[in-house]
């Protein structure tokens, strides 16, 4: 089984009154709660803390993108990947990922990601998500009933880009380019692995398993609720007549670690309390936009993870609710291992990426989550689905022929 | 009134269509707006005097075929086929909100086809100074304060779903998103796809007809109509909003017909 330091890179001083002044933490949420200096620090502490990851031995480190967002600082999370490519080894970067619907030309995704592998020696796994509604239609103004064959055009125009060693013209509906030749090309034949961060919806299902891709559930809320969505996922899987293997599954869970479990409320109450109930305060209109998801799936009765609904279901959640629902796992190393498992096994799910900083948690803390996690609860689950080969991993360069920065005084000499 | 199909250009759309009147009468084009035809009086009232011909667009109701349209230009050229398939030379044609949209292009592509045009509370145009409502994204009762001079009334009330009726309440979920769905491919993110390049061409007598108290679509819209239109008037009426052809049903029905019964 592998894991993953997967960071969102919230804004951590939203005020105490964020829910009753402000309407949203998405799309409209104002950018005087932003503060540029403090900003600096908080990047680098973020990024402190997944190269502390990478050091600590988790497979992949994660980063993803948002726009007008909130908990989400992120609008480019290549740079952030590039940042981090200098200063990690091992660790796969996780760019989970872009929303190539939204890059025009869609090639500049083919290039960035390219650019990514080869600085990186071949680390790199690119995620294609669709995007959030609120991403996707509201912040970066993609009508919504043909986002999903925008995305399909540009993920058939960057397989290409990758893999095709001759210069060639695409005449598509939403790009037309007459000459397309990426330069770089990726380390990774024929291409970096590909993760599809999905939401459950039926068609992508479909798409993921017939192309042979990894499929995420990217939940904020436990793998209680996922059952659902990744028994869906499992019986495409079936009815395509593909091996059940874990691998072809991520999923996203929250995870707090302490000496007990009554420590655990103790350290981390106040930070899931921060992001449940500030970080995920969307407005309701912008949760769905009309057209965003297909009738096919407003017919499964999936529901939103935000939104008016989502959001009556929360309403006056605490510490308490959070662990028996399922949102986080939390308490000692044992529980969380005998947890992880659990729900490893229960959703088929061969990469587990990790949220182990939330909210607006400390440096400390999250040092504390992470050690604990990486010491106490990862060497015993490694061996889970060893039976399994992972075809949707990184294949970097031998070790030989991979470059490390030199030290920053003797690039002057 | 049971509703009909129309195949239009060799099947490839099957449009649901509703006619009043008869026959032999001036056909009248009636093109809906971003909820789909909505079965009010009005279109009884107007076929009194006209046919009237009260399509679904591709994407709305039953009618099919909006993967094959994607712009207002794309749609103007569809109701040409529309009113071929039909063996409608010219027509007049009322477009209401979005349907004043495609109303005012098929009279500006091709404007031997509109004999007279009207458009009533017409998206299209966008001011800075007064943005259409974004009512992708508005709560229900905003909506139903702009959409409504009187939301409280019996009249709005009494359209409403019965709450208990589970069944009826989520198809008609099912049906307002594919409406709007379907009226996001024009209206997203801004309501303006260029319309106004090409409203000079229009050369069909235009009336422009508003509610007073519209707050989806404010009313200085009509002025702007009126002003880069070549041959309009504009009439404004009290005590209604987006709504004016159920909200006032007599008086909208009775602007409308005194302008398109005119000869001159």
């Amino acid at each position: 089984m592998k894991f993953h330091f997967f960071h969102l890179m919230p804004w951590p001083d939203l005020p105490d009154d964020f829910q009753e002044r402000y309407r949203s933490v998405w799309v409209d949420v104002p950018s005087t709660l932003y503060d540029p200096a403090r900003g600096h620090e908080v990047y680098n502490e973020y990024l402190d803390e997944l190269e502390y990851a990478a050091s600590l031995g988790f497979d992949g480190i994660c980063v993803n993108e948002h726009h007008s967002n909130a908990y989400g600082l992120m609008p480019s999370p290549n740079i952030m990947a590039a940042a981090l490519a200098r200063r990690t080894r091992d660790a796969a970067l996780v760019v989970l990922g872009n929303s190539i619907a939204l890059y025009n030309p869609p090639v500049r995704v083919a290039e960035e990601f390219a650019m990514l592998d080869v600085l990186s020696g071949g680390r790199l796994v690119a995620g294609f998500p669709v995007g959030s509604s609120m991403d996707t239609n509201y912040a970066y103004g993609q009508t919504p009933i043909t986002l999903r064959d925008k995305y399909q055009e540009a993920h058939d125009l960057i397989i290409r880009a990758w893999t095709e060693p001759d210069v060639f013209a695409w005449n598509g509906k939403y790009t037309q380019l007459r000459y397309v030749n990426t330069w770089p090309k990726p380390v990774q034949k024929p291409h970096p692995p590909i993760w599809i961060p999905g939401g459950g919806s039926v068609e992508t299902w479909q798409w993921v398993t017939e192309r042979d891709y990894m499929y995420c559930y990217l939940s904020y809320f436990g793998h209680k609720r996922a059952q659902s969505v990744m028994q869906g996922f499992w019986d495409e899987v079936a009815r395509q007549g593909v091996e059940p293997n874990p691998y072809r599954a991520g999923f996203l869970q929250f995870v707090a670690v302490a000496e007990s479990d009554a420590q655990a409320e103790r350290d981390y109450a106040a930070a899931a309390d921060y992001f449940y109930n500030r970080c995920l305060h969307v407005y309701a209109g912008f949760a769905d936009a009309p057209g965003y998801r297909t009738m096919k799936t407003l017919r499964a009765g999936i529901m939103a993870q935000i939104g008016a609904a989502a959001r009556e279901i929360r309403r006056g959640l605490t510490w308490r609710d959070f662990i028996e629902q399922g949102y986080i796992l939390g308490g000692s190393p044992e529980s969380v291992r005998q947890q992880i498992e659990d729900v490893a096994k229960s959703l088929n799910v061969g990469h587990l990426m990790l949220l182990l900083h939330f909210g607006n948690m400390s440096k400390e803390l999250v040092t504390k989550n992470t050690t604990l996690f990486a010491r106490e609860v990862m060497p015993h689950l490694r061996g889970l689905f060893g039976e399994w080969e992972d075809r949707w991993w990184i294949k970097p360069l031998p070790a030989a022929d991979q470059r490390v920065p030199a030290p920053a005084a003797a690039a002057v000499e | 009134m049971e509703p009909r199909t129309v195949a239009v250009r060799e099947g490839m759309f099957q449009a649901e269509v509703r006619e009043y009147g008869a026959p032999s009468a001036e056909p009248l084009l009636f093109l809906h707006g971003s909820s789909g035809l909505l079965l009010d009086p009005y279109l009884e009232l107007l076929g009194e005097r006209f046919r009237v011909v009260a399509p679904q667009h591709p994407g709305w109701g039953a009618s099919t075929g909006l993967e094959h349209i994607d712009d207002p230009i794309d749609m103007a050229l569809y109701y040409y086929d529309f009113l071929d398939a039909l063996r409608i030379d010219a027509a007049h044609v009322v477009g209401h909100s979005l349907g004043g949209m495609f109303a005012a292009e098929i009279a500006a592509l091709d404007p031997h086809r509109v004999r007279r045009l009207v458009l009533s509370n017409a998206v299209g145009l966008w001011r800075d100074d007064a943005p259409v409502l974004d009512f992708f994204s508005c709560g229900m009762e905003e909506l139903q304060r702009a959409v409504w001079a009187e939301p409280e009334s019996d009249l709005v009330r009494s359209r409403a779903p019965d709450p208990e009726d589970k069944e009826a309440l989520a198809g008609l979920m099912f049906d307002r998103m594919q409406s709007l769905a379907a009226a996001a491919k024009f209206l997203w993110p801004i309501p303006d796809r260029g319309l106004k390049k090409r409203l000079h061409r229009i050369a069909a007598p235009s009336l422009i007809v508003w509610g007073e108290r519209d707050g989806l679509v404010p009313p200085v819209y009509a002025d702007e109509f009126g002003a880069r239109l070549r041959n309009a008037r504009v009439e404004v009426l009290r005590g209604c909003a987006h709504m004016p052809m159920i909200e006032r049903p007599e008086e909208w029905v009775r602007v409308v017909v005194e302008f398109l019964a005119r000869k001159t």
